[in-house]
């Protein structure tokens, strides 16, 4: 049954294309529990109508959110060795590889793609959470590299949008070497002058927190987003005792000064065009239309005698 | 008094014997001396072959023995007029990770490096060697002065990890990282790491972002710890002997990887042993390194340097 499930379903909706009936109606707001129709999910970008509680928003969703009419162009991302390690544990690194695969319909959990958001060419690298929940291996690493490469080609801002577990633990020491190489990465398109911003989702912890994401000239992060280096047991595990109210929350890093901007899905678009706009098109000083009358008296500088006089 | 590992056991009571026979003293009746003789052999026959094919899991388990030679050792072993530094300058001191200024082989140099600490006080003082921001903080201001000044950065490793905990994650524990690894990366002057014990995922790559990474033969480097694997993808910690053979965490398997440039030898049955020639044969190594480096313009030494990690993993093959 899983494998049918898994597998063979994947694999037949992908040759005959989506269905245009969902396959479920009916979804319920991961936050307060209330249900909502399928209509009012996509309408609400997948934010809960009741609550305001920011729901997973499929990746190519998103995308569509953010650039000018939805439209977009993806970039095939160099093949990287598989599974070089030969890592498995109760199952093999290359079969969980495959079902991830057919589950997402892609080869691993980034997507570079490129448009144009307020008409200014944009590169955007977002993760898709549903591969192996984010996480970073050498495919998201030559993914990122890509991105940056191309945004300095474009002369494009860079936005990356990661949705991480953190590195992937199947891939060894080599995810591990993802954090250099993101960052020098990500450090290509600053040094070319070209804004670097992070837009962060829930969840981004681990070795994607510790590199790129917290490398943003930017760093804006949506509404209740679980963003952080350890994961919330390990911590628990190791100081026993409650952790704060909302730790590790979007919010909470804009407490603690680790984010800029905490955003609703509704107003990301424009406010990312507009700190783009702000960075990439300085502009010229507004001259006033008439020059400033120097003898208007209330912007005369007084002079020593008129000083004494005040007094 | 030596500490043993389990796997020393064999090797600890030949010795443990052999200590008797010393204390008995000649008697003239049988020949001692002859008879430590032959157990010593014996000794050193079973700690070669322990050492000679020590298993992912028992690599672990040496890179982790209390009596390997820490940070202090080989600072003091090392580095002539060191002057320790301390704070970042911002909220604290982090005694997980010690940096200072010193001589080696007649150059100054910045060194940085997590300390454990040598006892059960030590330890806690230094919280194991698991660094808060404040720690990656400090070094990346001494990385700044050595920029400055031109000392060439030498990092030693070892660390279980960056410590979890609510203030390390408030004060930020994810950039601070992040931001060690891009101040290695920038550097202006050759930086050398050496994992010389546990290399643990984030924490550790935070100041080995280098030129040239060097492993101690039985030292181990990896993503996760075998624990924590062991205790997601078994959902059980008692398959962490499974995990550190999974997880290639070896000097050996990281030289094949191309993700350590070289591998420094360690002495008969490990570090812990013989730490003096340890630390000889680990500044011999880095002095080899930094004397090529040395060589390099500012300009070629960071392309280099950020080329490497550019192409990593992209050759890999176990």
């Amino acid at each position: 049954m899983n494998w049918i499930a898994n597998f063979v379903r994947p694999r037949i909706k992908a040759l005959v294309g989506q269905p245009d009936v969902p396959d479920n109606l009916w979804t319920k707001c991961s936050g307060c529990g209330q249900m909502m129709f399928h209509r009012d999910v996509d309408e609400n970008h997948h934010v809960c109508q009741h609550c305001g509680h920011h729901m997973h928003l499929p990746v190519d969703k998103r995308l569509a959110l953010l650039f000018d009419d939805g439209a977009y162009e993806t970039i095939e991302l160099p093949k990287v060795k598989v599974d070089p390690l030969k890592f498995r544990d109760h199952k093999r690194y290359t079969d969980r590889l495959k079902e991830a695969q057919s589950k997402t319909g892609r080869q691993d959990a980034i997507i570079v793609a490129h448009g144009r958001m307020g008409g200014s060419r944009t590169v955007i690298a977002a993760f898709d959470f549903k591969f192996m929940g984010g996480s970073m291996g050498m495919a998201v690493g030559e993914g990122l590299v890509a991105a940056a490469r191309l945004a300095v080609m474009q002369q494009a801002p860079l936005i990356a949008i990661p949705a991480s577990g953190g590195a992937r633990m199947q891939e060894g020491i080599l995810s591990l070497m993802q954090m250099p190489r993101t960052t020098v990465a990500v450090e290509e398109v600053k040094e070319a002058g070209l804004p670097f911003i992070v837009l962060l989702t829930d969840p981004t912890t681990g070795g994607v927190t510790a590199s790129f994401a917290m490398l943003g000239d930017l760093h804006i992060a949506e509404p209740g987003a679980m963003i952080g280096f350890a994961g919330r047991r390990v911590i628990e595990q190791t100081v026993r005792e409650t952790l704060p109210e909302g730790f590790q929350t979007s919010e909470y890093l804009l407490d603690h000064g680790m984010v800029d901007l905490v955003v609703k899905r509704s107003d990301l678009r424009e406010t990312l065009i507009r700190v783009i706009d702000l960075l990439t098109h300085p502009g010229v000083p507004e001259m006033p239309d008439e020059p400033v009358d120097t003898k208007d008296e209330s912007l005369a500088i007084p002079t020593p005698e008129e000083n004494r006089e005040a007094e | 008094m030596r500490n043993f590992l389990n796997f020393e056991q064999p090797i600890a009571e030949l010795e443990g014997k052999i200590e008797e026979l010393r204390h008995l003293g000649d008697d003239g009746e049988v020949n001692i001396a002859d008879e430590i003789a032959r157990l010593q052999t014996k000794a050193d026959k079973l700690l070669r072959q322990a050492y000679s094919k020590l298993t992912p899991w028992q690599k672990v388990q040496v890179a982790r023995h209390p009596q390997r030679p820490h940070f202090a050792d080989y600072v003091a072993g090392l580095v002539t007029d060191y002057v320790p530094l301390a704070g970042d300058r911002a909220y604290a001191d982090d005694k997980a990770i010690q940096g200072g200024i010193g001589r080696f082989n007649g150059r100054s140099v910045m060194v940085i490096g997590h300390e454990k600490g040598g006892d059960t006080q030590g330890r806690v003082k230094h919280n194991f060697g698991m660094a808060r921001p404040e720690g990656y903080r400090k070094a990346m201001r001494l990385m700044d002065m050595a920029d400055r000044f031109r000392l060439p950065v030498v990092t030693l490793v070892d660390t279980p990890g960056a410590y979890p905990g609510v203030g390390a994650e408030e004060r930020g524990q994810a950039e601070a990282i992040a931001r060690s690894i891009e101040k290695c990366l920038g550097l202006t002057v050759p930086i050398v790491s050496v994992v010389i014990g546990e290399g643990g995922s984030g924490g550790a790559i935070a100041l080995a972002a280098a030129d040239r990474v060097l492993m101690l033969e039985h030292s181990v480097y990896s993503v996760i710890s075998p624990e924590g694997c062991a205790s997601i993808l078994w959902r059980s910690a008692e398959n962490a002997q499974t995990a550190a053979e999974a997880l290639r965490l070896t000097a050996a398997d990281l030289a094949k990887l191309g993700v350590v440039d070289r591998v420094v030898g360690e002495p008969m049955g490990g570090a812990h042993r013989v730490p003096k020639e340890m630390i000889d044969a680990l500044g011999a190594a880095v002095e080899r390194e930094l004397a090529t480096l040395s060589e390099l313009d500012v300009a070629t030494l960071r392309r280099q340097r950020r080329e490497k990690f550019l192409a990593m993993g992209r050759d890999a093959q176990i």
